[in-house]
């Protein structure tokens, strides 16, 4: 493959709407007759609806409907909520008549004005039976406690089947030969002992009984002969998604059809989950998403109360819109889980990790058990090499918003945990940073995670991080600032510098590509992929333009609506789409490449295979035809040529858009069905430096570089945005944002923006630099791995390292590391003050 | 009845053209009024349905109150002169540099457009659980939530907590009582000159006010005089991020000097009490010292005697204590130099 335009900055043809506000999100539509809907959302934690009265605010003046838990399907069973979690038949439901958080939406009431609509919901008489509730994981588990659900306070999975065990779902993704899957998790009441709380030292996770655990090697051993080792408790924070587009969305109903403007990751895979959601058929929908303004794993795909006014819609027989505001979105806009973890590592006295013992708790929120605790241990085997490791946890329900997979999930949080440990071992065994991770980081095929049950653990496809170690240790003048500052300080400032690791999922494999090249000569991609403010909507189908060698200018992409027939495709999550699409869209041009070597072969004569395509021209013995006479040719030819014909193993959303559009020129169709060996997994590694005052615990980062093992850069200036945005969730997560629950009354303090705190422009390093190794992966044909969440765990790590490099390593054990907490840890010594186990504070 | 937030009630709006018209209306509706300067604190309310005003008085329309004056030697800022404005007059910065500083930290770019003066000294505290709809003291309820063993209050009080322990959230506030500013206040009887440090008001006197505005009464302007011009100022205000974040504690002072000593000085600190805390004993303390080391520790730590921190706000002490020692001896030789 060329590289006229992968690894070349270009606009993408959306950028203009974005930047002027043209560009219309479901929020800007206005259809004849719309209605307005407003939610009652519960004022508790955890309670049931014993007396609901709607009459009076039913006879309001423009109340033209009201949609309760009753009008509702039942809990939908196997949706997606986010990268490898379905849901059960313990999962929400959109509206709920037993609320398990604040927030949660008990009925909807659509009028003709949103002012009316919120009179009307004050109207409605309403009374709560209040229930036990619990906001912090650890307390959860105190004997006698409070559950979050009346069914109990833990996610146990259930014994495997035989030959099942240890089958993560990490491992499970992507994969030739998948473990079988494991049987649902259950709801139980779990709690541990006054014993188990007794036996943990002050700030330390007491190791009371798991529900799950995996392994490889032997960790007793390691440890035994280990030169060191430490054991640290860390807890990092719930954060919540904060997209700047709320999920607001819009529905009506025409022709049997509902019509459905929302926010989303994926624009084909909202069908079929919305449907579910919804309780009607994946054909009655048609799903409008032209822009998403982000998601970071919150619209993974769409969101259950999209169900809301598609019901209310058809209630009240009129288009309906719901605009959620900033407060209804903290709570109902999802949460990325914290995780409370101890964790024992051993380390040779080279810097070495011979085992790691590692037990985590995950604060899971009331609904669907999230593998982000599970994910932390992975991450941190693949990250770190260790030679022999064991993963313990537990999944603790708590009535706080419900949590999904935020950028990065789990990987970030399994990061923040093991890099402060890393840290403190090279200081210990005077080892540099930088090659304390060069002597444990992942190379070529390396393993990671659990022994599956044929003996052997999963693998990588590829991995440079010592490759990209080393260009950042050069790019951010590792050792001209380790001489100059590292621990440092001038009169009340101090210096420090950090390093970090962090790997994340990179691609996945197995979608379908679509494009038509029409009569005209142009080329029309279809794609799938939803457009939630990064470029992979649009760079991965460059390939097609390189692959057919036609300049981009000559494609139009078409998007953002499913009844424009669109390809199956990945959702926009795990950083799947540029290595997933890129392959897909590779097939597809191959498969176009072919047809145009066979239709020149037929009209010229000659093999098809003397026949190049190149130039916009498909050309050989015979002369040559352009690309405009071979799609006409191709129309003439029928069958597989202009789309009549498809290949047997494209998922059936692709064969029936391809069906439609049949005829109109040559179709470049296929699935990836390229072989892969390994999982696809992408790392960035993190440089930062910092200041901290040490007068008032303010932290500045001065410098920050990111380096990305990525695969071939697609976009570089895509991948600059990806390596910064995600640099600046991890700069959040490591400084400034977080909740804030009150334990006593299980209500949230922190509601809004200013509250959460998440970082701004000017808490933004002050020098940003952003590359990549640039090396092909070599597992798939286009050399392409996802960047967009690797990044987050890796200035997660790297600034909290540089502050303990600044001020001492046991200055904090939890996120985010505000003013408060270094103040007081400065003021007693540099020793940790702060509680390490209470969850929002 | 269920409750809804985030959606304005319905209210019937005036918007007067003239100081006397905003205050006739003011004593027509008396406490139905509320009084809309730049609507950052008001609106927050107005959304969350928690105050439901039969009329909002907004005074964007009065020209008169906006803008600032050359009054000899010192300046008169009309109370709905936007912060961006008083950011960047000439005079402001040619004489109180100070509350320049202090204004420029407030929120963000696009508050600071919006935003008045009049308006930031006046609002209402963020108590979070005040201003969640919690029915506390504040609120008129008999409970402080924020003062729990479970409370979660690290932004509140450590100083003259009387049943309520919100503090004053204001980043101009501190500047404009380290310069004796007057506050002038309009309303049907005519006009009232109040002292900016008597403008404020602690729990212990009302607890459902912040200031000693009562309905009917209008912030017009503030008078700052000129006896502190030119003065050598400090001000610095800790956040937990450098956009549109309130103060963990701000600090803002003014010092004369008399040859290489402190000649007099005032000290306040915000977020630290209901009201910007100024510290006289501390002023009187250092005047003669010289501006050092051991000047500095002195003062920082008698500005925190008597100081009660709550469960999650002690880090308040250090800090306040170490803001005072800045006031004193500056903070410059903590810059880096490489």
């Amino acid at each position: 493959m060329a590289n006229k335009l992968i690894g070349q900055n270009y606009t993408t043809p959306d950028l203009v709407a974005k930047v002027t506000g043209k560009a219309k999100y479901a929020e800007d539509y206005r259809v004849d007759g719309m209605l307005f809907c407003k939610l009652l959302t519960s004022p508790m934690p955890h309670a049931r609806v014993k007396r609901l009265d709607t009459s009076k605010a039913l006879a309001m003046p423009g109340v033209k409907a009201i949609l309760t838990a009753d009008d509702m399907p039942g809990a939908a069973a196997g949706a997606t909520l986010g990268e490898n979690v379905q849901s059960t038949a313990q999962a929400e439901r959109g509206l709920t008549n037993e609320p398990l958080y604040q927030g949660e939406p008990i009925l909807a009431i659509a009028a003709t004005s949103e002012l009316e609509a919120a009179e009307a919901v004050e109207a409605i008489d309403i009374e709560f039976e209040a229930l036990p509730f619990v906001v912090d994981p650890i307390e959860a588990l105190r004997p006698g406690s409070a559950n979050a659900r009346t069914q109990g306070n833990v996610w146990v999975r259930p014994p495997a089947p035989a030959g099942g065990r240890g089958a993560s779902g990490d491992a499970a993704r992507g994969r030739g030969a998948a473990p079988p899957s494991p049987p649902p998790p259950q709801v139980t009441v779990w709690k541990w002992t006054e014993a188990d709380f007794a036996n943990a030292k002050e700030g330390e996770l007491p190791l009371g009984k798991f529900s799950d655990e995996w392994s490889f090697g032997n960790v007793d051993d390691g440890l035994k002969k280990a030169d060191l080792v430490l054991d640290e408790t860390f807890m990092t924070q719930s954060t919540g998604h904060q997209p700047l587009e709320t999920r607001t969305a819009m529905a009506y109903w025409q022709n049997g059809k509902c019509y459905l403007h929302g926010s989303t990751q994926s624009t084909v895979q909202t069908v079929a989950s919305f449907a579910r959601w919804a309780g009607i058929q994946p054909n009655q929908v048609v799903m409008i998403s032209e822009y998403t303004g982000g998601g970071f794993g919150s619209k993974i795909p769409g969101s259950i109360f999209m169900a809301i006014p598609a019901l209310l819609s058809k209630k009240a027989n009129a288009p309906v819109m719901m605009r959620i505001t900033r407060e209804e979105e903290h709570f109902i806009g999802r949460a990325r889980p914290g995780v409370i973890a101890r964790v024992k590592a051993g380390f040779t006295k080279d810097g070495r990790i011979t085992a790691i013992d590692m037990y985590a708790i995950c604060d899971n929120g009331p609904y669907d058990a999230q593998g982000d605790a599970r994910t932390a241990g992975t991450t941190i085997s693949l990250a770190y090499q260790p030679q022999a490791m064991r993963w313990r946890g537990l999944t603790v329900l708590t009535n706080t918003p419900p949590k999904v997979s935020q950028r990065a999930p789990g990987g970030m949080q399994g990061v923040g945990i093991m890099e402060p440990i890393l840290s403190k071992a090279a200081r210990r065994l005077g080892i540099d940073q930088v090659e304390i991770r060069k002597i444990n980081a992942p190379s070529g095929k390396a393993p990671f995670g659990p022994t599956l049950p044929n003996g052997k653990q999963a693998y990588v496809t590829s991995a440079f991080v010592k490759e990209a170690l080393d260009k950042g240790r050069e790019l951010f003048k590792w050792d001209e600032k380790k001489a100059a500052f590292s621990g440092k300080r001038q009169g009340t400032k101090a210096r420090g510098i950090g390093v970090a690791v962090s790997p994340f999922a990179g691609g996945s494999i197995g979608f379908d590509a679509l494009f038509i090249i029409k009569p005209d000569g142009r080329i029309q991609i279809q794609s799938g992929i939803g457009n939630l403010g990064t470029h992979s909507l649009f760079d991965v189908h460059r390939i097609v333009a390189e692959m057919l060698d036609v300049p981009w200018e000559q494609c139009d992409v078409v998007f953002g609506n499913t009844a424009k027939n669109l390809p199956w495709t990945c959702v926009s999550a795990g950083s799947q789409t540029a290595h997933a699409m890129t392959r897909a869209a590779h097939a597809a041009s191959t498969s176009a490449i072919k047809k145009l070597q066979e239709i020149a072969a037929k009209s010229r004569g000659g093999n098809p295979e003397a026949y190049k395509v190149a130039g916009g021209k498909v050309s050989g013995p015979g002369g040559s035809m352009t690309f405009a006479q071979a799609a006409q040719k191709a129309i003439e030819l029928g069958g597989t040529y202009d789309g009549h014909e498809v290949p047997e193993e494209l998922n059936n959303f692709t064969k029936t858009s391809a069906k439609a559009l049949a005829g109109q020129g040559l179709m470049g169709v296929a699935k990836d069905t390229y072989p892969r060996d390994g999982q696809s997994q992408s790392y960035v590694v993190g440089f930062a430096a910092v200041e901290v005052d040490t007068e008032t615990g303010a932290v500045k980062v001065l410098d920050y570089t990111a380096i990305g093992d990525v695969g071939r850069i697609l976009n570089p200036r895509g991948l600059k945005g990806q390596l910064f945005g995600g640099s600046m969730l991890g700069l959040g997560h490591a400084m400034t944002q977080r909740w804030a629950y009150d334990q006593h009354y299980g209500l949230a303090l922190a509601r809004r923006f200013h509250h959460n705190r998440p970082p701004t422009i000017l808490d933004a390093p002050t020098n940003f630099i952003g590359d990549a190794v640039d090396l092909a992966d070599p597992e798939t044909p286009t050399g392409i791995r996802g960047v967009g969440e690797p990044p987050v765990g890796a200035a997660y790590g790297a600034i909290m390292n540089a502050i303990a490099d600044a001020i001492g390593d046991d200055a904090f054990k939890r996120s985010p590391v505000t003013a408060d907490i270094l103040l007081t840890s400065l003021e007693n010594g540099g020793k940790r003050t702060h509680e390490t186990l209470t969850a929002h504070i | 009845m269920a409750v809804i937030r985030d959606v304005i009630a319905a209210f019937e709006l005036f918007q007067p053209a003239t100081v006397d018209d905003a205050v006739r209306l003011l004593d027509q509706h008396g406490a139905d009024a509320l009084v809309l300067a730049g609507g950052l604190d008001s609106m927050d309310w107005l959304k969350d349905r928690l105050k439901r005003p039969r009329y909002v008085v907004d005074l964007s329309q009065i020209k008169e109150l906006r803008g600032v004056r050359d009054v000899v030697g010192g300046l008169e800022i009309g109370a709905m002169t936007p912060l961006t404005e008083v950011v960047r007059h000439p005079l402001v910065k040619d004489r109180f540099g100070l509350l320049m500083q202090a204004a420029e930290l407030v929120a963000s770019p696009q508050i600071r457009n919006q935003g008045t003066i009049g308006g930031n000294v006046s609002q209402d505290t963020r108590c979070w659980y005040y201003r969640g709809g919690w029915n506390c003291y504040r609120a008129g309820g008999n409970t402080c939530y924020a003062d729990t063993p479970t409370a979660i209050n690290r932004e509140h009080a450590i100083f003259d907590a009387d049943r309520c322990v919100a503090v004053s959230p204001s980043d101009t506030a501190p500047a404009l009582v380290a310069l004796d500013a007057q506050m002038i206040i309009r309303n049907s009887r005519g006009e009232r000159v109040v002292p900016a440090e008597e403008y404020f008001v602690g729990p212990g006197i009302d607890i459902t006010r912040m200031n000693t505005l009562r309905p009917g009464d209008l912030l017009t302007a503030i008078r700052i005089p000129a006896t502190w011009a030119g003065a050598q100022f400090y001000f610095e205000k800790v956040r937990d991020r450098q956009v549109w974040d309130f103060p963990l504690v701000n600090i803002a002072s003014a010092i004369k000097p008399d040859g290489g000593n402190i000649g007099s000085m005032r000290l306040v600190v915000g977020a630290v009490s209901c009201v910007p805390r100024r510290l006289k004993d501390v002023e009187t303390a250092v005047a003669g010292k010289p501006r050092n080391e051991e000047t500095a520790k002195m003062a920082g730590e008698m500005a925190i005697q008597g100081a009660q921190p709550l469960r999650y706000n002690g880090y308040k002490l250090p800090l306040m204590r170490n803001l005072v020692k800045r006031a004193i001896r500056g903070s410059e030789g903590g810059s880096w130099t490489s």
